[in-house]
């Protein structure tokens, strides 16, 4: 910035042609726009923006001219500097880019090669569907209920009907805690967890649970001595078979997708009255590979429906031995195995894969089933 | 059971196109598990041909075959080859020719064998698909079974279809064919031609003699006898063919036709060589001391519980069970005494369990047989003997029947309606219950006193008049009074009644509709929070595993566990997997170091695993769990009882870390995850679940005894991270320098806050001090940053470790520790002289708590 000159003798000065401060213009912005990088551009600002360049000497004479003078002068004189100035911030601006594009050029990396931070690690899918399970369920507004797996044989078998010599009793193959007598076995299925909800809530009950269950077999490709169940009871006024019904087709929808269905077969336990097994529709050919050779369908052998799990009308002796009153209150529950579900829905060929720990199992889910 | 469509045919008039399948599908829409459905996949020629000649022909491999002619009903005899030899000429035989399929798929073709052109074979049993009959050779037909030519896949049934069914415990009816025949009828909704509907021939007195002394444990027991029979006829081969399909060998005359009685009717029998019977047959219970060789020649020592069949002799049977040896019969049998009782269920499944021995005759007492049947059972073996084996029955007939007749029970007549939640009208009801062979009576509402009866215990209207039940009662509702029949001993509550009219209604006919729950809270805090547990371990990189929570001696000496650690008591199971393995976990590590060294095994060197399960910590006192009744709900007492006398199960996380944290890679050198990465992940979940644990040296196995972190919170302690045991690695098979944690999740989850207030948070300046203490080497750092913390008061806005130094010019067994601190005010720029004296304050109560020294430059 340059103040007025006060040592300048403005008599001596010449007014400025157009002429010249066209040149002093052109001069500039040739020199600009020739500057091949941004040294050779800030030389050239030295030369037609410095203190000493053409212009801005010119500019200092202004101030000497005839005042009649000195409008026009000012004039052109600005315009011709505004012109350089302009002239420089697009070729700075030019130059800068093409700065920074090549030291960006030079700074490419191959984004595929790994890191060392540790990758995602997995939940096992046992997990992963009991949570979704109960995600189900919660967003129906159950609650999710959960018990201890050394339990009480009253509450594993008495409370729910299993009477003590009766054949499904003997069925369960139970493990039962030393001494023997001691009235305390690894609970046989998830059901001791609705005895225990009966007996500390007050209906209206509706809680899902889903825990881990045993039972004396050996491990092979569709038996594991110790798995997974999950289990739903309700217990209100007015509770039907029309509402288990219900329930399934909505966790069958939610599990396997829409348009899809439970159907009900009777069977027997002892915990409900009536019984029945659930069979889903199957999810893959949705029943198009019954009867037609040329589909056959893997998933559910062709049969058109998968065997899910148990279910029925909660028997009134369970809901009497656990203190529900029977006049009043009715129930439905569910029970089906989780191994047997990631089984046929994710496609697990052998049971040994889902209990033996091997890493490389949970890895191919990581969070998602 | 398995259930030959010819047989069920007999007695249920099918449409003649179904198929195995058919009735299979029809059978389990009413309730009958089918498991399978065997299919013949039997196609002819197949023919009865007659020997006309045959050469036996000595080979060279030691054997002797017979070059036979048949004639099969054609111009030419037929010529094959045969390997048997139990025929002769002018028997019947079986032969398939070129161009059949034998069960199994095997094609027949005129073959060249033993120098001569087989066109076919002479078939066994097994070839026929019929089982092995013991015969050891071919079928040879009775005269006059067939002629030449016929086809003998029609004179044989050969192409029948079995269904094989899983009869669960309510429906003991269903393990004979009658039983099956009734639910087929039914589900075709055509006329059961009852196999027991049988002219009875007895007396009703003066039978073999007989003294129950039990009646509540053998409420029936009838005796037939058969005198004069051949007992070393042969079973007709229908009967031998149906046996075979049942699944049952035929032995002899007398076996078989009481096998085949148990399986056409589901009443048990018992056949005894009257000879070898001493004086009045005695059904009481066991004496002490008492023994028993049984039929499968084994001396069993018998319970005082045990129900036995005695005569003078002793025992001769454990009833429903298993015969004696002592009386049974045999070749040299003539007089045969049948007997067909009734036994209590719960007796014969005690005896079954006691002895280890499930017979068929114990399968179907457990499940309760027909009461009213052992008179029809006898008869009909009685005539079968007769029949076969050319006996002659005697009308004498012993018949001790105690047996109460089944009774009523009184129910709302829309209860099956109700239950289903659809429209079944009573008509329907009626005709359900009906069918399956109740007696249903309409009872007008007003002329019973009392309600009934959603619940429990319909009392018997005889009973209703005089008892009070409920207040449910609702204005003119119909009742209905059914009787079930007496081969449904399992009809007994409302409930039952409604099941099997709604299963006959159809369980597909029933609406869906989904019940609206009132508003629930979502998962509980515990629940939320071990979710976040497990999905920032997943962030960290670890993967989560399941693994079996059995253990024993071998895991705890692997990791190291002294002798007289309380680890080491632990829940024991009766009957475990493994013997080896008796022991419920206390620690989660015993477990998932096991799953470690599999996967180790298989390769997987860098191991990054977690697990999250319960622990079983028996209680100092253990008591059995009390068995209350289930007449009602238990008393609070009762209930907590039951809880006191369980095992403390608390949810535990454990974490095994093996193998390089880091790779070496292009970036450079890897790094081996060690206890410091251990003790982070403990941090990380305790900082999940809100919780900030104090950490401090301790020594415990399986941990390296100088890096083992313990973590507590409130002064208890929720567990351990750090450096395994060097051994404890070698022990199982882990590289080197593994690591592991193990914290009790229940423990630092219910330490952890129920929610988090906010606080404000200061746009002041920050002021910035770094201060280097030397402490004694033992010194721990987490003590030191505690005591700078606690020193530098308020304006102290956090206290970072960065440096750890160690060597000469701090001098032997000291340390230097930096730390970085920030002080902040809230409500102003800190002046330089509060922070100096805050910095000084902190130094300050290192000084005086460790005997630090500011390190200088
Ligand atoms: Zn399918």
């Amino acid at each position: 910035m340059s103040g007025p000159n006060t040592d300048y003798d403005p008599v001596e000065v010449t007014p400025l042609h157009a002429e010249e401060v066209e040149r002093t213009r052109d001069e500039a912005l040739t020199a600009f726009s020739g500057a091949a990088d941004l040294a050779a551009l800030q030389e050239a600002k030295t030369v037609h923006l410095g203190d000493k360049s053409p212009i801005v000497l010119a500019n200092r004479e202004i101030g000497a001219l005839p005042p009649q003078a000195r409008k026009e002068a000012g004039q052109r004189i600005g315009a011709a500097r505004k012109a350089i100035n302009d002239g420089f911030a697009s070729r700075l601006a030019v130059l800068e880019a093409e700065h920074e594009e090549r030291m960006l050029d030079t700074e490419r990396v191959d984004v595929t090669l790994p890191w060392h931070t540790p990758q995602l690690g997995a939940r096992h899918p046992l997990s992963l569907i009991s949570e979704q399970v109960a995600d189900v369920f919660t967003a129906l507004g159950w609650d999710v209920a959960e018990g201890p797996e050394v339990e009480a044989e009253w509450l594993n078998f008495d409370a729910l009907n299993f009477q003590p010599d009766h054949p499904a009793r003997q069925m369960q193959d139970t493990f039962f805690v030393e001494p023997a007598g001691s009235g305390k076995v690894l609970r046989t299925h998830t059901s001791p967890v609705q005895a225990r909800s009966m007996l500390t809530r007050k209906p209206p009950i509706y809680v899902i649970c889903p825990g881990r269950v045993f039972r004396t077999d050996e491990l092979d490709a569709t038996h594991t001595p110790v798995f997974y169940q999950v289990e739903g009871l309700v217990v209100d006024e007015g509770i039907t078979l029309a509402h288990l019904k219900g329930t399934l087709d909505h966790f069958v929808v939610s599990m396997f997708g829409e348009g899809l269905e439970a159907r009900l077969r009777p069977n027997f336990f002892p915990f409900t009255e009536p019984s029945a097994e659930v069979d889903l529709k199957c999810f893959v050919c949705r029943g198009a590979s019954v009867g037609n050779p040329d589909r056959p369908c893997r998933t559910c052998g062709s049969e058109g429906w998968i065997e899910w799990g148990g279910c029925g009308v909660v028997n009134p002796r369970v809901l009497q031995a656990n203190g529900i009153d029977t006049d009043r209150y009715s129930g439905f529950a569910f029970g089906m195995g989780l191994e047997r579900t990631l089984m046929f829905r994710n496609g697990v060929e052998d049971m040994r894969d889902m209990v033996e720990g091997d890493v490389r199992f949970s890895r191919q889910f990581g969070m998602e089933i | 059971m398995r259930v030959p469509l010819s047989w069920l045919r007999e007695y249920v008039d099918l449409p003649g196109d179904v198929t195995g399948r058919d009735v299979a599908e029809k059978l389990i829409r009413a309730g009958l598990e089918v498991e399978t459905v065997e299919e013949s996949d039997l196609t002819g020629p197949l023919v009865v041909g007659k020997v006309l000649t045959y050469e036996n022909e000595p080979q060279k491999n030691g054997k002797t075959i017979r070059w036979c002619s048949l004639d099969i009903g054609k111009d030419e005899p037929q010529w094959v080859v045969c390997g048997a030899h139990n025929f002769e000429v002018g028997d019947l035989v079986v032969v398939v020719l070129p161009g059949a399929v034998l069960p199994g798929g095997f094609a027949i073709s005129a073959r060249k064998t033993y120098g001569h052109v087989s066109n076919g074979m002479i078939c066994s049993s097994a070839e026929l698909g019929l089982g092995d009959d013991g015969m050891h050779g071919i079928v040879v037909l009775e005269p006059g079974e067939g002629t030449p030519g016929d086809d003998a896949i029609e004179l044989l049934s050969l192409r029948d279809d079995v269904l094989d069914i899983a009869v669960t415990p309510d429906r003991g009816y269903c393990l004979s064919i009658r039983g099956v025949a009734r639910e087929a009828a039914t589900a075709y909704g055509v006329e059961l031609k009852d196999p027991a509907d049988l002219t009875l021939n007895g007396s009703g007195a003066n039978g073999y003699p007989v003294r129950v002394d039990d009646a509540e444990a053998c409420s029936v027991f009838v005796t037939r006898t058969v005198t004069g029979i051949d007992a070393k006829a042969l079973s007709p081969r229908w009967m031998q063919k149906r046996l075979l399909a049942s699944g049952m060998r035929p032995i002899s005359i007398g076996v078989d036709v009481a096998n085949y009685v148990m399986l056409e009717l589901g009443q048990p029998i018992h056949t005894y060589d009257q000879a070898r019977l001493s004086g009045e047959i005695v059904v009481r219970r066991a004496n002490a001391g008492e023994k028993l060789m049984t039929l499968d020649d084994q001396t069993r020592e018998l319970d005082a519980e045990d129900l036995l069949i005695t005569d003078d002799s002793g025992p001769i049977g454990v009833a429903g069970v298993m015969g004696g040896a002592s009386t049974e019969i045999s070749d040299a049998t003539t007089d045969v005494v049948i007997e067909a009782a009734h036994f209590d269920p719960i007796v014969i499944a005690r005896a079954s369990r006691r002895h280890k021995l499930s017979s068929e005759a114990s399968r179907r007492f457990e499940r309760e047989v027909d009461p009213n049947l052992p008179r029809y059972a006898a008869q009909r073996v009685a005539d079968l003997l007769a029949e076969y084996a050319g006996g002659t029955i005697l009308p004498d007939e012993t018949v001790v029947d105690t047996h109460p007749k089944p009774a009523p029970v009184t129910l709302r007549a829309d209860h099956a309606a109700r239950v289903a939640g659809a429209v079944i009208t009573l008509d329907e009801t009626v005709r359900h219950l009906t069918s399956v062979g109740c007696t249903v009576e309409a009872a007008a509402a007003d002329a019973v006193a009392a309600p009934l009866a959603a619940g429990v215990h319909a009392p018997a209207l005889a009973e209703v008049g005089a008892t009070t039940v409920g207040s449910t009662h609702v204005e003119g509702a119909d009742l209905l009074t059914v009787t079930p029949p007496s081969w449904r001993p399992d009809l007994r509550d409302p409930n039952d009644f409604a099941e099997e009219a709604i299963r006959l209604f159809g369980f597909d006919n029933v609406p869906s509709v989904l019940p609206a729950a009132p508003g629930g809270q979502g998962l509980t805090v515990s629940q939320r929070r071990r979710r976040r547990v497990a999905t920032a371990l997943v962030g960290a990189g670890l993967t989560e595993v399941v693994s079996y929570p059995f253990t024993g001696d071998a895991d705890f000496d692997a990791m190291g566990v002294p002798a007289d650690d309380v680890r080491r008591t632990t829940v024991k199971l009766v009957n475990p997997i493994s013997d080896e393995e008796p022991s419920m976990q206390t620690t989660l590590l015993a477990t998932l170091l096991r799953t470690a060294e599999r996967n180790v095994g298989r390769g997987a060197n860098d191991l990054a695993i977690f697990q999250t399960g319960l622990v079983f910590l028996p209680k100092a006192e253990t008591k059995p769990a009390p068995l209350p009744s289930v007449a009602q709900r238990p008393s609070d007492a009762e209930i907590q009882s039951l809880y006191d006398a369980l095992p403390d199960q608390p949810l535990h996380v454990g974490v095994v870390l093996t193998g390089a944290l880091t790779p070496t890679g292009w970036w450079g050198k890897g790094r081996p995850a060690g206890w410091a990465d251990a003790v982070q992940i403990a941090r990380l979940i305790a900082s999940v679940v809100g919780v900030e644990p104090v950490v401090k040296n301790v020594e415990l196995a399986p941990w390296h005894p100088g890096r083992c972190a313990e973590f507590s919170v409130e002064g208890t302690v929720v567990g351990h991270a750090g450096e395994l045991h060097p051994k404890v690695c070698q022990a199982f098979g882990l590289p080197a320098r593994s690591s592991a944690v193990e914290l009790d999740l229940d423990a630092l989850i219910a330490a952890g806050p129920e929610s988090i207030t906010a606080h404000p948070f200061s746009s002041y300046p920050v002021a910035k001090e770094d201060v280097a203490l030397i402490v004694p080497a033992e010194v721990a750092a987490a003590d030191v940053q505690a005591a700078l913390a606690e020193g530098a008061g308020e304006l102290l806005e956090s206290v970072r470790l960065f440096d750890v130094y160690t060597g000469e010019q701090i001098g032997e067994g000291k340390k230097s520790l930096a730390f970085a601190l920030r002080f902040r005010a809230p409500d102003r720029t800190l002046k330089e002289n509060e922070v100096a004296d805050a910095r000084q304050a902190a130094v300050q109560v290192t000084v005086d708590r460790f005997g630090a020294v500011q390190r200088v430059g």
